[in-house]
């Protein structure tokens, strides 16, 4: 039975300095209340792992919260780059971040050999291009019964996961629809795990026999947040806001302009 | 009708689609020419997007790779990892339809880096889906705007495997996949030499001349003969795309026209 707990006493206790966290959400009920009282905690040296670092790890990039990035693709989905991503990498500001650098392919099949308690994955990818030579992670090995060479990288296995869910029952159940990414994959490759809701209810029911549910028993903590993914989307209660997505690239463009943003919309306002 | 290159562009990329194309769609220009051509002469095109949405059947064109619209519309939408396994390497995808920021003559890709990877002048998105896209699909379509930066000599990183740096790469590699069949730009269409697996201009877009093609290019481009001119775009062809970028740019706001 996970512990029902207000957002910033849950932070305080999963998350701590120097810690492997994935946020995960592939575009839909992507953790940004989370990420932001993480950033209010001032959580330093984290290793982020990621598929898509969008938005949400720009702010924390650019907070100054990860020393290390471990992803797949880090855009501004149809918008352009993601500028502290960017300064982090190209400049070293607010702090130099490292980089392990995977395909889509790859970060997928290491969440479920995460979740399977496998030691590394191994799937058919990564031929005749560059990435093997950047990241010593990605390294391949024959098939035994046909000798095919395939890709093999290592089980994620963050100290803790963080996910946005569409509901909680009151015995500590998860439900999440719609776009449902890797999270369930991320949640029980992770050590710990910290689910946001949009509410909690007394039954899951009506759910559909596929729905994602993440049992009680894999989940360490659940705080409520209503609204807890926007700017993302959850599928059923509001959608995506794609003009602030457009208008983070104007805000984050440059360091002064991003940090005025930072102090407005996330130090200065508290979680309930 | 009057037409801008990029709907030039759009509509000769969605014309190489058929109706029993199963079609992994990567962002941008690819999702425009792959709905415009379900929504012509296509329509039971199936558009796969990485997000997980299977079949679906957007009405107006996604910002991300995961708008709500996409899974709303789908047949059925699976998880990523599923995505993945499942789908693309269980090949069961007959085209992907890739953009990125460089290509060179025999199709290989970089959406990496410019410059140095440990010291890039400029950091771009990554690999995404597109390093095992390009592997496990039937072929490759590739969409891009002809700009002598991104149609290089030497891509920086090479982030998408084509036909190899040399041209032969890719067969020593033993895939069974065909890789880069078609690269559509805003001035030209690009096919490889079936013998060395260069791109080479098959037809040029009507008023385009072989010039404008080589000043754009950073390689010794070669043209085919006979050369082509790419069809003008039809009425329905421009209304359609046009009621599409129309629809799109009012659900999205302030999001960028993709005309």
């Amino acid at each position: 039975m996970p512990s029902f707990l207000p957002l910033p006493a849950a932070v305080e206790a999963l998350i701590r300095d120097g810690d492997t966290v994935a946020l995960e959400g592939f575009t839909h009920l992507i953790p940004f209340t989370a990420a932001h009282e993480i950033i209010r905690q001032r959580r330093r040296n984290l290793t982020l792992v990621r598929m898509t670092p969008d938005l949400v790890y720009d702010q924390m990039i650019g907070a100054g919260c990860a020393s290390k990035l471990v992803f797949s693709w880090g855009g501004n989905p149809g918008v352009g780059s993601l500028h502290r991503l960017r300064d982090a990498v190209e400049n070293g500001w607010p702090n130099p971040l490292a980089l392990e650098e995977h395909s889509h392919a790859a970060m997928a099949n290491a969440y479920s050999a995460g979740a399977s308690g496998m030691p590394c994955a191994f799937f058919r990818g990564y031929l005749g291009v560059g990435l093997p030579d950047v990241n010593p992670n990605i390294r391949f090995v024959s098939c035994p019964f046909t000798g095919e060479t395939l890709a093999c990288v290592p089980a994620h296995r963050p100290d803790v996961a963080v996910i946005h869910a569409q509901k909680a029952d009151q015995a500590g159940n998860v439900l999440l629809e719609g776009i449902v990414g890797v999270q369930k994959e991320a949640v029980l490759a992770a050590r710990r795990s910290l689910v946001t809701v949009e509410e909690i209810v007394d039954s899951l029911n009506p759910a559909s026999p596929n729905s994602v549910i993440l049992p009680s028993w894999t989940i360490t903590a659940i705080a409520p947040s209503p609204g807890g993914a926007r700017p993302s989307y959850a599928h059923g209660y509001y959608s995506r806001d794609n003009s602030f997505y457009v208008n983070w690239d104007a805000i984050s463009r440059d360091r002064a302009s991003f940090t005025e943003w930072m102090n407005e919309n996330v130090h200065a306002r508290r979680t309930a | 009708m009057n037409y801008s290159a990029n709907e030039m562009m759009t509509i000769a990329a969605a014309r190489a689609l058929s109706d029993r194309d199963v079609c992994f769609v990567g962002i941008g220009l690819p999702s425009a020419a792959c709905n415009l051509a379900r929504l012509t002469h296509a329509p039971n095109l199936v558009l796969i997007y990485e997000s997980g949405a299977i079949a679906t059947r957007p009405s107006v064109l996604p910002l991300s790779i995961g708008d709500g619209e996409l899974c709303r519309t789908a047949l059925t939408t699976v998880s990523v990892p599923e995505m993945f396994r499942y789908w693309l390497q269980g090949g069961r995808v007959t085209v992907g339809f890739l953009g990125g920021a460089q290509v060179d003559r025999f199709g290989n890709l970089n959406s990496t880096v410019i410059g140095e990877y440990s010291r890039p002048k400029v950091r771009l998105p990554g690999a995404g889906g597109a390093t095992e896209i390009a592997t496990s699909c039937g072929r490759i379509f590739i969409v891009m705007r002809h700009h002598p930066r991104a149609m290089v000599r030497k891509l920086d990183f090479l982030t998408t495997l084509g036909h190899g740096p040399t041209g032969v790469e890719r067969r020593q590699l033993g895939l069974q996949t065909a890789g880069p069949t078609l690269l559509v730009t805003d001035l030209a269409i690009l096919e490889p030499d079936p013998v060395t697996k260069e791109f080479t201009v098959t037809s040029l877009h009507p008023g385009v001349t072989r010039e404008q093609v080589r000043a754009n290019t950073s390689w010794d481009v070669i043209f085919a003969e006979p050369l082509q001119e790419t069809a003008l775009p039809t009425a329905l062809e421009l209304e359609t795309l046009r009621d599409l970028n129309a629809r799109t740019a009012e659900a999205h706001g302030a999001a960028p026209a993709l005309t």
